[in-house]
């Protein structure tokens, strides 16, 4: 009896199961875009290395609100715990090095979160958002109280990062370093999200999402997965928060702030969450439609975001990619036989 | 008797702070224990009934308690229509779109009001009668900070009250316990949403108005206080009247003391207690298990 | 016909060439024109364009654009994209703007990078001049209020102990440490600091207030962010009867700032401030200014500190622009502003050449009600008063090391 020759194994669904992981042809596209950005717009980088960041962000979140549907308001917290880290580290003149720097950043980050993760995940619905919200409150405090080591309202400025390997300079007025490295982290922390999301491991975390009670049921150590997946999380918030130090040479506390961690929430719902690809979706319809509407009238920026809003969360729940995804449904429909 | 000065003083001042966090939460919990929604917008309304307030009482001169009756019909009113309208399409949905919803008609709410009125605080001129300081004994205090401690008491008897003995408020708690069995004893639940939501609206409005000469009143006020609501209503338990009154009246009295004693850390350490208090009592300190 | 065509190429002609006479300025903006700061960003820049429109012969043959660009918020994160866009894509002559201090703070190495003038106009950290040797300020210094109220307050209004209530940010630190450093030099004694929350949200007041009045000191000084803090700050003084209990509410001018002033009534009554600028200055130059003002934006209006700095910011550039006859390189610029002296609303005012920060007077008012409305009564002066923070090297105002 060998198992290759089940019967089932060319069963579509078995198929599309074995095959979920293969690259689809689109999928580079968003890098070459990237890519040819740098050189199409070389004085829009600082704008550019502000969206990569963003998306990189937006990421971070889908994995543990797409993929483990943790309705999470605090994701900042672990942004501007690794935003700090560099900060600190740099301003003391302990650490400057900037890959080494995004690691730590990493570290102290999923130490957070696994930390948090541990005590907080044993809740769910409105409690389980008050308590992620209030953690990051409480870092935001501390790090004001902190002053002296944080900078307080004002931050720490002016931080000294050491050239890129060793040769390339951050250069504040023409980001062109600081562009292609954020690219470069954003893609294999990309690879890296993509890869877990389609292993046994990212499988069940859909499983947990969509009926936790089957789950346990089925014996998978839920807690264990989600706290996980929660710290993982959290590392790779953490790193977009110790790039963005890096490449803004500035760290204050914005970056742990409630408007953060909203505006991430709402570009990743916009794009389409549980997609991947809904990040770059969503922070690049953000970013325009913040940039076009705030120049019509500035308060016509937040009415407009609000109605959005409104009407994603009544008709279009699974944001722009959802749509994108229903369009395509109905152009490869079944058509009745003539 | 310096000492029962300075405690009779910090706890009228952070009573009369809770009150006023109680008069706004109180109806967030009841429409969130009885449906189950996540209403991010609440402090929309809060902002909205104090613009109403305020605004009455400028430019149609009305006094400040018809104003503040005006206030909380007429935001009654505006969530009744944007309950049966928008948000009962929303009962069964997921709590992230609940989240969205709110959050984008509470930026709505700002943006307009913004554009309408404009972005700087609504002064709001409290009538002669509360103004000033009133004798009452042992010490000398804020007149209108007495005043809200009598009606939040009088507004907490009142709420219990009628949760208590009025058939309505039987079929409130019953729908909060256990919507289903309510249901199949054939309460209508719809009609019972909108009244329940109107009337945690209005109270929210008016909790705005009550509010402003502590809290002020301009657009941001209802993302500015959203998390101390929401904080009262968790460690309240969702759907307790008295549970939330109880903690409206901690975290008042606790921010209060708080402030005046060791002003560098206050709001860290309402985060701090919050934190301690849920993981404690995931279902508020009031709160049940509801099915 | 011809000779109609003719007549009406050489008109053309005559236009182009005049036009092209005029020499165009870049001024690159950057200011909050939408979100919590857009009503001062609009002080700022009205005070700029009415320079512009009020002093036409001093502003000719050249043409000065403003290039306006939003910062948001005061995060930082914005204002850094916004000068370096003004820098590189729409290379400006010179940059202008900043309200928030953390925005001048994080714009400083990309100022430097860009070797361009900058001129600060609101933005108040005292040390904020030394991070960019390309920073020249118009407005003021935290220190120059609070430092000389110190002052002040030991010496016209003799009292002995203080209460100092601030906005736990840095504004509300440097003038805490201003006014502690200079009310104890002179004899006086601060016997509590109490932070009173954020630059947020307006907090409640009172238990702060309370502890104050509790402490029973001669003074109260208080420092809150220009807005909507100081009305609530008003509104608790009179709420807790501090003034019947003989506690004076002291602070500097962002309390009673004009555009708020009005709408706080009889409660402003008796504060007392120490201030560079009120619109109810006695001077030549202020009843212009204030005249002007009211005509172009309406008799309801009026102008206050940060219009002000606006108006003097623009009155600097211009005159860089005049004396480098239009071509605005840095090293001569910041040569002919450093000692530049001007003849503003708020008196004559120079820019320090050694700190590139500004020197002005300080005047000592006390809110009084006149003629129905409320007024600001000058009850003393300082001349020529310069930021002390870094005349005497306190902290950060040390000057940078080479």
């Amino acid at each position: 009896m060998t198992p290759t020759e089940s019967p089932w194994a060319d069963h579509p669904a078995a198929v599309a199961l074995a095959g979920r992981h293969r690259l689809r042809a689109w999928e580079p596209i968003p890098w070459i875009l990237a890519l040819a950005f740098y050189f199409v717009f070389p004085k829009y980088l600082g704008f550019g290395t502000e969206l990569l960041i963003t998306i990189l962000f937006a990421v971070s979140l889908d994995l543990v609100l797409g993929y483990a549907g943790i309705v999470t308001l605090g994701q900042a917290a672990f942004f501007g715990a690794g935003a700090y880290t560099v900060g600190i580290l740099a301003k003391r003149g302990i650490w400057n090095e900037p890959i080494t720097g995004l690691v730590l950043a990493a570290a102290v980050a999923a130490a957070i979160g696994l930390g948090s993760g541990l005590v907080l995940l044993r809740t769910g619905g409105l409690t389980l958002l008050m308590l992620t919200l209030c953690t990051m409150a409480l870092l935001e405090e501390a790090a004001n109280l902190a002053h002296d080591y944080t900078g307080g309202f004002d931050g720490l400025d002016s931080l000294p990062i050491a050239p890129l390997l060793g040769r390339f300079e951050f250069n504040p007025l023409y980001p062109t370093t600081q562009y292609l490295y954020v690219l470069a982290v954003l893609f294999v922390c990309f690879v890296f999200v993509r890869t877990l999301v389609y292993s046994p491991f990212g499988q069940s975390l859909t499983g947990i999402r969509e009926n936790t009670l089957r789950m346990h049921a089925v014996g998978a150590p839920v807690r264990g997965r989600l706290v996980l997946c929660y710290a993982l999380s959290a590392a790779i918030a953490g790193v977009a928060g110790g790039i963005w130090a890096q490449a803004n040479a500035y760290v204050n506390l914005g970056t742990l702030g409630l408007d953060r961690a909203a505006t991430v929430l709402i570009i990743l719902v916009l794009g389409g969450y549980g997609r991947l690809y809904g990040a770059f979706v969503g922070a690049i319809a953000y970013m325009a439609l913040s940039h076009f509407l705030s120049k019509l009238y500035p308060t016509a920026w937040q009415l407009g975001l609000g109605l959005l809003l409104v009407v994603i969360a009544l008709f279009a729940r699974n944001g722009i990619l959802g749509i994108a995804e229903l369009g395509v449904r109905w152009l490869r429909r079944p058509r009745p036989m003539p | 008797m310096i000492f029962g000065v300075d405690v009779a003083s910090m706890l009228l001042g952070g009573v009369a702070a809770g009150m006023v966090l109680f008069i706004v939460s109180v109806g967030l919990s009841v429409t969130m224990g009885l449906m189950g929604f996540v209403n991010l917008a609440h402090g929309g309304f809060a902002m909205l009934g104090g613009y109403v307030i305020a605004l009455t009482m400028k430019y149609w001169g009305l006094g400040f308690v018809p104003a503040l009756l005006v206030g909380f019909v007429a935001i009654a009113a505006l969530s009744a229509v944007l309950e049966r309208l928008l948000y009962s399409r929303l009962y069964r949905a997921a709590e992230l779109d609940q989240v969205l919803f709110t959050i984008g008609l509470v930026l709505m709410m700002i943006a307009s009001v913004t554009v309408l009125v404009g972005p700087e605080n609504q002064p709001l001129a409290l009538p002669a009668f509360l103004r000033g300081q009133i004798n009452l004994g042992i010490v000398q205090y804020r007149t209108y900070s007495v005043a809200l401690i009598v009606v939040g008491i009088l507004i907490v008897t009142g709420l219990w009250l009628a949760f208590d003995r009025t058939r309505t408020g039987a079929q409130i708690r019953a729908a909060v316990d256990n919507r289903r069995m309510a249901e199949s004893l054939g309460i209508n639940i719809g009609r019972l949403f909108t009244l329940t939501f109107a009337f945690g609206s209005g109270m929210a409005a008016l909790g705005g108005g009550l509010g402003a000469e502590f809290l002020g009143l301009d657009p941001q006020y209802a993302l500015k206080y959203l998390v101390y609501f929401l904080i009262v209503v968790a460690v309240g338990g969702l759907g307790r009247v008295t549970g939330v009154f109880y903690a409206a009246l901690l975290i008042g009295v606790l921010d209060f003391t708080l402030k005046k004693y060791l002003p560098q850390g206050g709001t860290a350490f309402i985060y701090a207690l919050t934190i301690l208090l849920l993981l404690w009592r995931p279902h508020g300190l009031f709160g049940a298990k509801t099915t | 016909m011809i000779k109609r065509v003719i007549a009406i190429a050489a008109a053309a002609l005559a236009l182009g060439v005049t036009t092209a006479r005029a020499q165009e300025v870049k001024v690159g903006v950057a200011l909050p024109y939408t979100g919590i700061g857009a009503e001062f960003a609009q002080l700022v820049d009205r005070g700029m364009e009415l320079y512009l429109k009020l002093n036409p012969d001093k502003v000719k043959p050249y043409k000065f654009t403003l290039i306006r660009r939003d910062v948001k918020d005061p995060s930082g994160a914005n204002a850094k994209i916004a000068v370096q866009e003004l820098l590189t894509q729409d290379n400006v002559d010179v940059l202008a703007g900043w309200i928030y201090s953390p925005n001048a703070i994080a714009s400083a190495p990309i100022v430097s990078a860009g070797k361009k003038l900058a001129v600060i106009m609101n933005a108040g950290t005292a040390h904020i001049t030394n991070l960019s040797p390309y920073y020249v300020r118009t407005s003021f210094s935290m220190w120059h209020a609070g430092y000389a109220l110190g002052e002040a307050s030991a010496k016209v209004l003799n009292a002995k102990t203080a209460v100092v209530g601030y906005t736990d940010f840095p504004p509300g630190k440097d003038s805490l440490a201003a006014f502690k450093r200079s009310f104890e030099a002179n004899g006086g004694k601060v016997i509590d600091e109490i932070p009173m929350g954020g630059a947020g949200a307006v907090p409640d007041f009172t238990p702060f207030f309370q502890r104050a009045k509790d402490k029973k000191p001669d003074l109260f000084f208080v420092f809150v962010p220009a807005g909507d803090h100081a009305a609530a700050v008003v509104k608790t003084y009179a709420a807790l009867g501090m003034r019947d209990a003989g506690i004076k509410l002291i602070g500097p001018g962002d309390i009673t700032q004009d555009t708020k002033l009005q709408a706080m009534g009889s409660a402003a009554v008796g504060l007392i401030t120490m201030h560079h600028y009120h619109a109810d200055l006695d001077n030549p130059e202020n009843k212009r200014f204030v005249e002007a003002w009211k005509k172009e934006y309406g008799p309801n209006t009026t102008p206050d500190f940060m219009a002000v700095g606006g108006y003097d910011g623009m009155a600097a550039i211009v005159h860089v622009a005049q004396v480098l006859k239009g071509k605005i390189e840095i090293e001569p610029a910041l040569d002919a502003l450093k000692g530049w002296k001007f003849a503003s609303p708020r008196g004559p005012i120079m820019i320090d050449p050694v700190t590139r920060d500004i020197v002005m007077n300080e005047y000592l008012s006390e809110a009084v009600m006149k003629d129905g409305r409320v007024y600001q009564k000058v009850i003393g002066k300082i001349d020529g008063v310069k930021d002390a923070c870094k005349e005497q090297k306190i902290g950060p105002c040390a000057p940078p090391a080479k």
